[in-house]
């Protein structure tokens, strides 16, 4: 939860979920895809309760919504798949992330990365890894590798 | 990255030689005259040193030399191949391949002290040699595998035809055994107004390369053999092919006197030998017809194999996957369609596509016996350690299966073939004692089975102790004091990490690792282990394996909203679910199979499915280790060939599939893992029974 290193703006892709404004570093965001059918695996945590098929690969299409203890609402037709490569346990995977609604690919002005605030948050703190601001609006950067692992 | 690093190349070339080294090294070990074993292992020792210095390796290549010369003594029969100067040369050999794969590990007193045991040997045993069978020709003792050049020159009576013997079915016979070039003589053919219809004037010339011995040639001619003239001449293989006047000569057609004075008219040779009357036309030409087969089976012989990179055949395979995936939605598409011309050019593709799949398949098949030979030596040092008498029986080297199968295999097949020898063979004194042989045995023995491959270890030695199993397992809290459990259900145990019921942890095994090590990797595999022993008797493992990893045959079917594949050779058949045993599960949940209780499964409360249930349900028996279980599903769509994709990690706690599939329409469909959609069934059902 260190700030970001200074002169150095955040490159971001910003989506909605459920109101809220969330950025994924873009460089690990591979492509945005309609939402295609999703299978469901029994058994899985709800987090990560299904899988799809990206260009045939079997890729977990993972809801950060339940990670953060939001509403999961049905899918509308703004509902995207952003698929982001991460580095899980020293193996890079490829995760589909679950998005209301996919914004705008933006940076972040160091200046504007604050440290997550302990208190007066809604969500558990572990998750994110800081929180920028952009035109008097909160936007909340997850920490996808803690998320996943 | 096609340019190869040559040391590379050496590395893999000698890791064969060694190989090929030490299966002979372990031969000679039961037949010390055989002198093909001996050349074998002396031009493998040759190879290594000559290629070794081309490369580099100076130090292997000059430790090599040592041995070489050792060893040039056993080949001029001045020195037995005794049991010592085997051990020393095998451990030797395992030098060898330390200086050549981590140079820097190896150590030079070790090589010293080997060298010094090499000189002792060789020198000591001088006196005692047996001249190995000069007598033997190369070929006759050829050894399985290994083709050999052989030159068939047959005669049949005239009144042969008339006798019913018919000279296309004796060739067809001949060329069942190898590659074949036929030439007829027709130098006996009379002129037309003196000739027979039905008589027999021509004879043939065959050039034969096949692995089989004499004997499969000489049966051939079983039935005519009395009245006629055969000839068979192993032709010396070695070397570049022969010479057109060699062969006529060696034959014994042509004066080698007359090949050299027709050589010495700087013509065509054959055409020569035939303006001078020395042979006839036809002689020349099957001399010639030989030159070219020789010729032939050299160039098939060098493309015979190709080393290709692993990964480059794992990438075909994933290229070949998406391939058939991509070509199920095509068809898909076009029955939709219902054009017809697109109908049967999607038919062709399907066709081609499913031969290109089997190719694909086929080139990363390897056979078992790739692994087999290391076990050889596993046994053979066992047996010293130990100080018991073990022979090591391979039945079934050939038998196909993946590559990475093959590769997993071989650290579970050490576990468990050292565990046979260790605890399941008693000490000689207390075999001798029971009656049985001083020599213990282990079988090892793979077949396949279908779409599986049964590989099983079995060994004659006290078998299994039940009840020590059973209060090993209650001491370490597994089960209940007095728990009823099956044979099977016991044996499992064995498998459990850190159970051991060896009294004693001896260097080669004892301490209970290993078997859950083996266990884990077999199922990593999508394969099980029966067991089955007789006390007294011996003890027998029975891995079941897939084929391949890649591909598998499923029933797909469907529960509640989600489709599922099942792997076809688990599934035994498919009933309706009555509605009588439908409604009466609530308290019990059998089937009746023909007079059997089988339990079953509802995968709908299983897989947590929210839709309602079809009216007409349906079973699909399956089987599991020796268990059978009914899943009762939704419908059952049909069979699907389908292509393996692991899960992601994210799902690895997920232990009801074992991966999923793309199906025709692009969605994802999860492949059940039978063995532990089971054990998720009966934990919930016991669950049920506390509460």
């Amino acid at each position: 939860m260190t700030s970001q290193p200074q002169g150095r703006p955040l490159e971001v892709l910003t989506l909605g979920l459920q109101g809220e404004v969330f950025a994924l570093d873009a460089h690990c965001v591979r492509e945005i895809l309609d939402l295609v059918p999703v299978t469901d695996v029994p058994g899985a945590r709800a987090f990560v309760g299904g899988v799809v098929n990206v260009r045939g690969k079997v890729v977990p299409l993972a809801d950060l919504r339940v990670m953060f203890g939001m509403e999961r609402t049905p899918p509308t037709p703004d509902t995207r798949i952003v698929v982001v490569e991460l580095d899980l346990g020293g193996e890079p995977a490829t995760v589909g992330i679950l998005a209301d609604k996919v914004l705008e690919v933006t940076g972040i002005a160091p200046a504007a990365v604050a440290d997550t605030p302990r208190i007066g948050m809604r969500w558990r703190p572990e998750f994110i890894r800081c929180i920028g601001k952009r035109d008097d609006e909160f936007i909340i950067v997850p920490d996808l590798g803690r998320i996943f692992s | 990255m096609t340019q190869a690093d040559p040391a590379e190349i050496f590395r893999q070339e000698a890791q064969d030689l060694l190989e090929q080294l030490e299966q002979a090294l372990l031969d000679l070990e039961k037949d010390a005259g055989n002198r093909d074993l001996i050349d074998g292992a002396f031009r493998a020792l040759h190879t290594i040193k000559g290629s070794g210095a081309m490369f580099g390796f100076d130090r292997a290549s000059a430790f090599t030399h040592h041995v070489e010369t050792a060893f040039d003594r056993v080949r001029r029969g001045e020195v037995a191949a005794s049991a010592e100067l085997i051990a020393v040369a095998l451990a030797a050999k395992d030098h060898i391949r330390t200086l050549i794969e981590q140079p820097d590990a190896a150590d030079p007193a070790e090589g010293e002290r080997l060298l010094g045991a090499l000189q002792a040997v060789v020198h000591g045993a001088q006196a005692a040699a047996p001249a190995p069978e000069p007598g033997r020709s190369p070929a006759d003792g050829a050894a399985p595998g290994h083709p050999v050049l052989w030159r068939v020159r047959f005669r049949l009576p005239k009144d042969a035809m008339a006798l019913g013997t018919n000279p296309l079915l004796l060739l067809d016979e001949l060329r069942a055994l190898g590659p074949c070039t036929v030439t007829a003589l027709t130098d006996a053919l009379p002129p037309v107004e003196e000739m027979e219809a039905d008589g027999c004037y021509l004879s043939w010339d065959v050039a034969l390369t096949t692995d089989r011995p004499r004997s499969a040639i000489e049966e051939v001619f079983l039935f005519v053999i009395d009245d006629m003239d055969l000839k068979i001449e192993a032709v010396d293989g070695a070397g570049p092919p022969k010479k057109l006047g060699e062969i006529l000569v060696e034959r014994g057609d042509v004066p080698a006197a007359a090949v050299d004075a027709a050589l010495a008219g700087q013509d065509r040779l054959g055409a020569l030998l035939v303006k001078a009357g020395a042979a006839s036309e036809g002689q020349v030409r099957s001399a010639l017809a030989e030159q070219q087969h020789a010729r032939h089976e050299d160039t098939a012989r060098a493309a015979a194999s190709v080393r290709v990179p692993a990964e480059r055949l794992d990438g075909l395979m994933d290229r070949v996957g998406e391939l058939v995936i991509t070509q199920a939605r095509l068809s898909q598409l076009a029955n939709s369609r219902g054009d017809a011309d697109i109908k049967t050019v999607v038919e062709e593709l399907e066709r081609l596509i499913a031969e290109l799949r089997d190719t694909a398949m086929g080139i990363r098949m390897v056979p078992i016996g790739s692994i087999f030979g290391r076990f050889r030596r596993l046994v053979h040092d066992l047996s010293r350690d130990l100080g018991k008498q073990v022979e090591l029986i391979t039945v079934g080297e050939e038998t196909e299966l993946d590559k990475t199968v093959v590769e997993h295999l071989a650290d579970p097949l050490v576990h468990l073939i050292r565990n046979a020898v260790d605890h399941g063979l008693e000490a000689p004194a207390d075999r001798v004692a029971r009656g049985k042989p001083e020599r213990g045995q282990v079988r090892l023995v793979a077949r396949h089975a279908g779409a599986e491959v049964l590989i099983g270890i079995a060994d004659d030695g006290r078998g299994l102790d039940r009840e020590r199993i059973r209060a090993k397992a209650e001491e370490h809290g597994l089960i209940p004091a007095g728990a009823k459990l099956s044979d099977g259900e016991l044996y499992q145990f064995l498998f459990h990490p850190g159970f051991s019921t060896a009294r004693a942890v001896t260097s080669v095994s004892g301490r209970g690792v290993g078997m859950d090590v083996v266990k884990r990797t077999i199922d990593a595999l999508r394969g099980t282990i029966d067991i089955a022993t007789t006390p007294g008797r011996g003890t027998e493992m029975t891995l079941r394996l897939p084929l391949t990893l890649a591909i598998i045959d499923g029933l797909l079917v469907r529960v509640g909203a989600g489709r599922y594949a099942i792997p076809l050779p688990a599934v035994e058949e498919c009933v309706e679910l009555s509605a009588a045993a439908d409604t009466r599960s609530t308290g019990r949940s059998f089937l009746n199979i023909r007079g059997d209780l089988v339990p079953f499964l509802r995968l709908r409360e299983l897989f947590g499915s929210r839709t309602p249930a079809d009216p007409h349900q349906k079973v699909v028996i399956v089987a599991t280790g020796e268990q059978r279980v009914g899943l009762v599903v939704d419908q059952i769509i049909g069979s699907h060939q389908t292509v393996i994709k692991s899960l992601s990690r994210l799902h690895a706690d997920v232990e009801m599939f074992s991966g999923a599939t793309i199906l025709g329409d692009g969605t994802v469909a999860l492949i059940l893992d039978i063995a532990h959609l089971v054990d998720a069934g009966q934990a919930r059902d016991q669950q049920r029974i506390a509460s």
